[in-house]
């Protein structure tokens, strides 16, 4: 292959020095800023092994238990930092465990670069030991794959992943590297990528668009804001609440938008899909402008489309113009980074409030909370609820912290009551909906940003999709505070069991071992907490420990996730029980 | 919508990989491909391919827009018939033995402007090209006679519009040279 990247140069080209296809992996890494990856060893891989072995004062390599879980806590890292994580596994079973977490960045545009070992260049299509085809398996889960086969290849191609995968709408990149090629030699220089021709990531912003796009904001009535996590890709948060507050327009956010904006904000109005909030997703088909900003309709955020804000006029804020039109079709497009689109716009908002139409999302909020909110939050019920016991996380971080949420009916709940006020906190398998995805991203996320408190929400299901990494968090002393909700079910299924199959609870009851025995086994301190009134003793203790911390909280076992937008039905048809 | 035939340009760099990424957005979305042909196009180091799917015009914006999301899609055009040039070509082999007993398959030949490609003392191979309707005209005439083998090949088009990747390259360079 020949790369075709930009002719430019960037600095003076270093005198080319004689290493390894291997020992260029880390040197490019090095190149990049990268000091923090993931990964498990094996027999393709173990040149570059063995380079970091050299390198370890510089590269600091997490020997997770499970490759996946190297994906995941990769995911983490990225997703609190905004740099490319950084995974790295064999050939074969290797190779084919990274595909999950892979196909988690791809749907949640989390930049990532995934290094594969492969057998020799000679064996390839042999059905060799650990050979499988991971190029063609990843294909359509990656932004972008190559395999390289010659040690001469390596400085460009990884220069061209590490810019594909952070560049633009970011995404997944995965690069296999033959056996031989590691082991063969190169000179080496490293200049960074700076374009490639046939790929486009920020589309040229068409003023005209963000002039219409104002006009219809000037003159609307009753706007609405949808913002996704475009805004923190950006890094236009900021930016971001100034057209909010200058423009008066009531914000709601989708599941990756979450922490983009402060959860206390006068005009955050909560979370839109399956399990938002009442009055964003009623209002969603009451608006007349709605103004979608770095977020891709999807269907849990849409519902039924035939019945998705069709009184509304549409503004797209994206990046991606393939995402345009996708699912709803936009009046007015506007393509381009959110961080320069929105600047653009700024300057073109009124000032303006929108008091009476915000007073409607207040008056549903107030529904919600009497019929649901203050229930979950003052104990009603005999059993512990999830809502109460992130409601007093809340109370010890005070919006600080980082939380890391698995998948399902716990994830609903850490994202309906966590308080946030600052972004990149906010670290979930959205799209994907990948359970097993909180313990190492929580791992990823707390070495990411070590000075911040980072608190992995978890279901008692979810937990042992990827309990082996407690393994990782003994090993390597990683502070994260664990929080297994357990409730002794697959609680989101049997939800759906329950409203939709009459009660036939089919395989969602769980017999579970001793959470408490087990995070003991791996020498992490660990407590169970079964009454209301132990609650905020345990939680304050694992708050406060400098060491990592498992807490197990028995929960009601059939408590249901409300509001719900059933499947197929609109979003103004929202239920509250 | 309607569902018709549309015929996908896509302008890519060569390599390796690239048509299992693109064959995986169509089976992504449970499209069927009905042709497809890849080959080097007018620009130096830059391939064609062209498929043909029968979809509807909403369908077939979205997969193009996914195809050219791709890194190494250069561009890609979605036409209907009207709006393109194009021709198939096909091969026919056929027994010797019927072709020279029976005078009026050569007369289908000179009435279809088709072209004897090989003459062996077991078997004729004919080649036609023109459009599908054509091909499968000369196909029902043939097939009575015992066909041996046939073969046709993919779409292969080009717009009455024009398509400039020159161009789209040639803004690349100007602008990472200037910046």
């Amino acid at each position: 292959m020949e790369v075709k990247t930009a002719k430019k140069e960037n600095k003076a080209i270093q005198a080319p020095t004689t290493v390894t296809g291997a020992e260029a992996v880390i040197k490019c890494l090095l190149e990049e800023g990268i000091n923090t990856i993931y990964g498990y060893p094996g027999g393709a891989i173990m040149p570059v092994y063995d380079e970091l072995y050299k390198y370890q004062d510089k590269i600091h390599h997490v020997l997770t238990r499970h490759e996946q879980g190297a994906t995941h806590a990769a995911q983490g890292y990225a997703r609190v930092t905004g740099k490319v994580g950084v995974c790295i596994a064999t050939s074969g079973p290797g190779a084919t465990n990274l595909v999950t977490g892979i196909a988690d960045a791809q749907i949640d545009s989390t930049p990532m670069v995934c290094i594969t070992g492969q057998v020799g260049s000679h064996l390839l299509g042999s059905d060799a030991f650990q050979e499988t085809d991971i190029v063609g398996i990843s294909t359509p889960v990656t932004k972008w794959n190559y395999q390289v086969t010659k040690a001469s290849e390596i400085p460009e191609v990884l220069a061209k992943a590490f810019y594909i995968a952070r560049s633009g709408r970011p995404g997944p990149v995965l690069i296999d590297i033959t056996k031989d090629a590691q082991f063969a030699s190169l000179d080496f220089t490293y200049k960074k990528c700076t374009g490639i021709r046939s790929y486009k990531p920020f589309p040229k912003v068409d003023l005209s668009q963000v002039e219409r796009a104002a006009d219809l904001i000037n003159s609307a009535k009753k706007p609405m804001i949808v913002f996704g996590q475009g805004v923190i890709l950006g890094g236009a948060e900021a930016l971001f609440q100034k057209v909010v507050e200058k423009a008066g327009i009531p914000a709601a956010w989708t599941i990756l938008g979450l922490s983009a904006m402060d959860t206390d904000h006068p005009l955050n109005v909560g979370m839109v899909g399956m399990h938002g909030n009442y009055g964003p997703n009623v209002l969603t088909n009451d608006c007349d402008v709605l103004i979608a900003i770095g977020m891709r309709f999807d269907d849990r955020v849409t519902g039924n489309l035939e019945h998705y804000a069709k009184q509304a006029k549409v503004i797209h804020f994206e990046i991606d113009p393939s995402e345009i039109d996708k699912n709803v079709k936009a009046d007015v497009a506007v393509l381009g980074d959110v961080k320069e689109t929105l600047q653009l716009l700024l300057g073109f908002l009124q000032p303006k409030n929108h008091d009476a139409w915000h007073q409607k999302f207040k008056d549903l909020y107030k529904i919600e909370y009497d019929k649901i909110i203050k229930n979950e939050l003052n104990g009603k019920q005999e059993k512990l609820g999830m809502a109460e016991v992130i409601d007093e996380i809340n109370t010890y971080s005070k919006g600080d912290a980082i939380i890391v949420s698995d998948v399902g009916q716990h994830q609903m709940v850490a994202c309906r009551y966590a308080k946030f006020n600052q972004s990149r906190s906010n670290v979930t398998s959205g799209g994907l909906g990948t359970m097993g995805f909180a313990l190492p991203a929580a791992i990823g996320a707390k070495m990411g940003m070590p000075n911040r408190q980072v608190v992995a929400i978890i279901g008692d299901g979810g937990f042992q999709m990827t309990i082996q990494e407690l393994g990782t968090i003994f090993q390597t002393k990683v502070p994260v505070k664990i929080v297994v909700l357990n409730n002794g079910f697959l609680g989101m299924v049997r939800q759906w069991q329950q409203m939709f199959f009459d009660k036939r609870y089919a395989s969602t009851e769980l017999i579970n071992p001793d959470f408490v025995a087990i995070a003991k086994g791996y020498y992490i301190k660990a407590k169970q907490v079964t009454e209301r009134s132990q609650l905020q003793e345990a939680i304050k203790e694992m708050m406060d420990s400098p060491e990592a911390y498992f807490l197990e909280v028995k929960v009601e076992q059939e408590e249901n996730v409300f509001p719900m937008i059933p499947t197929g039905a609109s979003v103004s048809d929202i239920r509250l029980e | 919508m309607e569902k018709k035939n549309y015929t996908v340009s896509i302008y890519t760099e060569n390599n390796i990989g690239l048509l299992s990424r693109i064959a995986a957005i169509f089976l992504k979305r449970h499209i069927n491909i009905e042709s497809i042909t890849a080959s080097k196009s007018e620009v130096n180091e830059v391939m064609r391919f062209i498929i043909v799917v029968e979809v509807t015009e909403e369908q077939v914006k979205k997969v193009a827009g996914q195809i050219e999301k791709q890194i190494e899609v250069i561009r890609a055009y979605y036409h209907t018939d009207e709006e393109l040039i194009f021709q198939e070509t096909a091969l026919y082999k056929v027994n010797s033995a019927e072709f020279v007993e029976d005078l009026t398959i050569q007369d289908f030949i000179k009435e279809t402007n088709a072209r004897i490609v090989t003459v062996t003392p077991k078997f004729f191979v004919i080649e036609k090209t023109g459009k599908r309707h054509e091909i499968d005209n000369l196909y029902d005439k043939l097939k009575p006679y015992g066909l041996m083998q046939f073969v046709r090949s993919g779409k292969i088009a080009v717009s009455k519009n024009e398509m400039p990747i020159s161009s789209i390259l040639e803004d690349f360079n100007t602008i990472n040279i200037n910046s």
